[in-house]
């Protein structure tokens, strides 16, 4: 389904500033896989996410969903098939628009916007009903601002505009991590639901290893821009939070043994 | 009376300048300078088209077409070469300059004899006024000419009043919209957000170069420097607009944006009677739109002083 081979990319190239952000990354997802990505700070997570959706061009590499290598399409493009929920609930929606009026524009995602009523009374209707299964009352405010609710509320919104129409790739950044742990907790679970519900392959960024560990059927971590360690659907079932932390642990102290090891070779070959 | 009269036509052709800019500086959240250039294309080219006999309908038309070339190129200079927004209006402006003088071959172009927009109404009017000169209205004796211009602008302000609204509530509307206030999620929507921009702009400047044709035929002459300051003039009605009547939706800030045109003029209007200076008005528009940006930022401050709120603690 997705399939990454030797993706690189690589900040502020040839400055004293450089950032190898992404080096050498294969990953490959399965049809119908829901897989996590955990990793430190600044390891490249959400650097991967930006690069399939297309956020930046890449250095190098293949990025193919379905067959298809997107890697050198525009954003806008790939959005016709990746949906996305972002880390700041309100990156994903327009905020002085009405919630139907955002929700209407996620409904022709990839389709041309012609010159009918946005919101008619079909539109409506069928916004209405998708948005009460929310179960959060937003079904009777749907010509109020979207930046009037709350965060949660917003990324709740903002995941089904991304799955309104079924994505063949979802791609989650943190998209609970902006959220009180109460929004949080409910927007997972409306993410696992409609992922299980619809079936979608999925990626999704978290610092949350629970969540990790609860939600997905693989799990990729990440450090410095590489890919570590992966449990793919196999191992994953026995896979437990304390697993991820002793593998961190270990590439904790391999890196602590590096400068040591570079000190040597440089001391053996000088 | 004329005073009058004239204050509400100048007020109503301005009102279009004011909504192309509303469309620029508050849907599209980018402040374009082209307008000030545009305007004067628009007025130029209805102003040369109508000396060479074409009929006002159609001279109207060419300069909105011209107006909404300019902001084409601003557009595609912002979003396709990166240059940042006002520079890219302040190219597209100063390079009209020249353009201008291209298009009148001098630096002003006067309409003798030459119909305009509101011919056609005038005429419908003078028959039914028993092909009088002046129509008498409430005790004054005012020039059919003048009626038939203010009528005219008011149909045409309204006309785009209307259809803006229509269309800001379309599909392809709101995703303009939306481009404006979220880049980044229209994109999500799988719609390029530059393209949008680049037809956004070329609307906001046609708009505006339809104004300057009216404008043009109704002062009787098209002038190079007429431009100067008009984005200035715009976004000071915008101000008021939204002062008067909110910012609830679109169709409130088109109605807004004319209400503060219209207000706007006769305040000048009334200003120059008083005996404002012509050359300092200018500087007053300016200092008013300063006032109105910064004053409710302090009027806030000083809110949240009384309330005893520290947010900037
Ligand atoms: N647009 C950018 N320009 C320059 N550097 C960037 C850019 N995006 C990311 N980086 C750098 O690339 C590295 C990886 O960043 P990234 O945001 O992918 O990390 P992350 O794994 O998502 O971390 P976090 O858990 O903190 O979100 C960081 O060093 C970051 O500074
Ligand atoms: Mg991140």
């Amino acid at each position: 389904m997705l399939k990454i081979r030797n993706l690189c990319k690589t900040f502020f190239a040839g400055t004293p500033n450089q950032v190898n952000a992404l080096r050498d990354i294969d990953l490959d997802i399965e049809e119908g896989c829901f897989a996590a990505i955990i990793g430190t700070n600044g390891s490249g997570k959400s650097t991967l996410l930006n690069a399939v959706a297309g956020a930046f061009q890449v250095d190098e590499g293949v990025i193919e969903l379905d067959g298809v290598d997107i890697a050198r399409q525009p954003e806008y493009q790939r959005a016709r098939q990746v949906g996305r929920v972002f880390q700041n609930p309100f990156a994903g929606t327009a905020a002085g628009m009405s919630i139907a009026e955002n929700i209407a524009l996620a409904m022709r995602r990839g389709r041309r916007q012609g010159l009918r009523r946005a919101v008619g009374s079909k539109v409506r209707e069928e916004i209405q009903s998708r948005v009460r299964t929310l179960d959060m009352g937003l079904e009777d405010r749907l010509d109020n601002a979207i930046g009037t609710l709350s965060g949660g509320q917003r990324q709740a919104l903002t995941l089904l505009m991304a799955t309104w129409r079924r994505p063949k790739l979802l791609l989650l950044d943190e998209h609970t991590a902006a959220l009180d742990p109460k929004s949080a907790g409910q927007v997972a679970a409306l993410t696992k639901e409609i992922i299980q519900r619809e079936n979608l392959t999925a990626l999704m960024v978290t610092h949350s290893m629970e969540q990790a560990v609860q939600l997905s059927d693989h799990i990729v971590m990440m450090h410095k821009g590489q890919i570590i360690e992966q449990y793919g659907a196999e191992c994953k079932a026995s896979v437990r939070v304390a697993d991820l932390l002793n593998a961190f642990d270990r590439v904790r102290r391999r890196e602590l043994l590096d400068p040591d090891v570079a000190d040597l070779l440089a001391r053996q070959y000088a | 009376m004329t005073l009058v009269i004239g204050s509400f036509t100048i007020g109503l052709i301005l009102s279009i300048l004011s909504i192309g800019v509303f469309i620029s500086f508050r849907i599209l959240h980018f402040c374009d300078i082209t307008v000030d250039g545009s305007i004067t294309l628009g007025a130029s080219v209805a102003a040369v088209l109508l000396v060479q006999g074409h009929s006002p309908l159609a001279a109207t038309l060419a300069a909105t077409a011209a107006g909404a070339l300019a902001g084409f190129v601003t557009g595609v200079l912002h979003t396709r070469f990166r240059i940042q927004e006002i520079l890219s209006g302040i190219l597209v402006m100063t390079a009209l300059y020249s353009v201008n003088l291209r298009v009148m071959g001098r630096s002003n172009v006067p309409l003798l004899d030459t119909r305009d927009i509101a011919a056609p109404l005038g005429g419908i009017l003078s028959v039914m006024a028993g092909d009088g000169e002046a129509l008498m209205l409430a005790g004054w004796r005012v020039p059919i000419h003048d009626v038939a211009m203010l009528l005219t602008a008011f149909m045409m302000t309204a006309a785009v009043a209307f259809m803006l609204h229509r269309f800001l509530l379309t599909q392809f509307g709101t995703a303009m919209r939306a481009t404006g206030e979220n880049p980044q999620m229209i994109r999500a929507q799988g719609i390029d957000n530059r393209n949008m921009l680049i037809f956004g702009l070329a609307c906001s400047n046609g708009l505006v170069g339809m104004a300057g044709a009216l404008l043009a035929q109704y002062q009787g002459f098209a002038d190079v420097q007429m431009g100067i300051g008009m984005i200035v003039w715009g976004l000071a009605s915008i101000i008021i607009g939204e002062a008067l009547v909110g910012k609830a939706g679109p169709g409130f800030a088109i109605v807004g944006a004319m209400m503060g045109t219209v207000l706007f003029r006769l305040l000048v209007a009334i200003a120059l009677r008083w005996g404002l200076d012509p050359n300092d008005l200018k500087m007053v528009t300016a200092l008013f739109v300063f006032a109105a940006l910064v004053l409710p930022r302090y009027g806030k401050d000083l809110g949240r002083k009384l309330m005893g709120g520290r947010r900037h603690a």
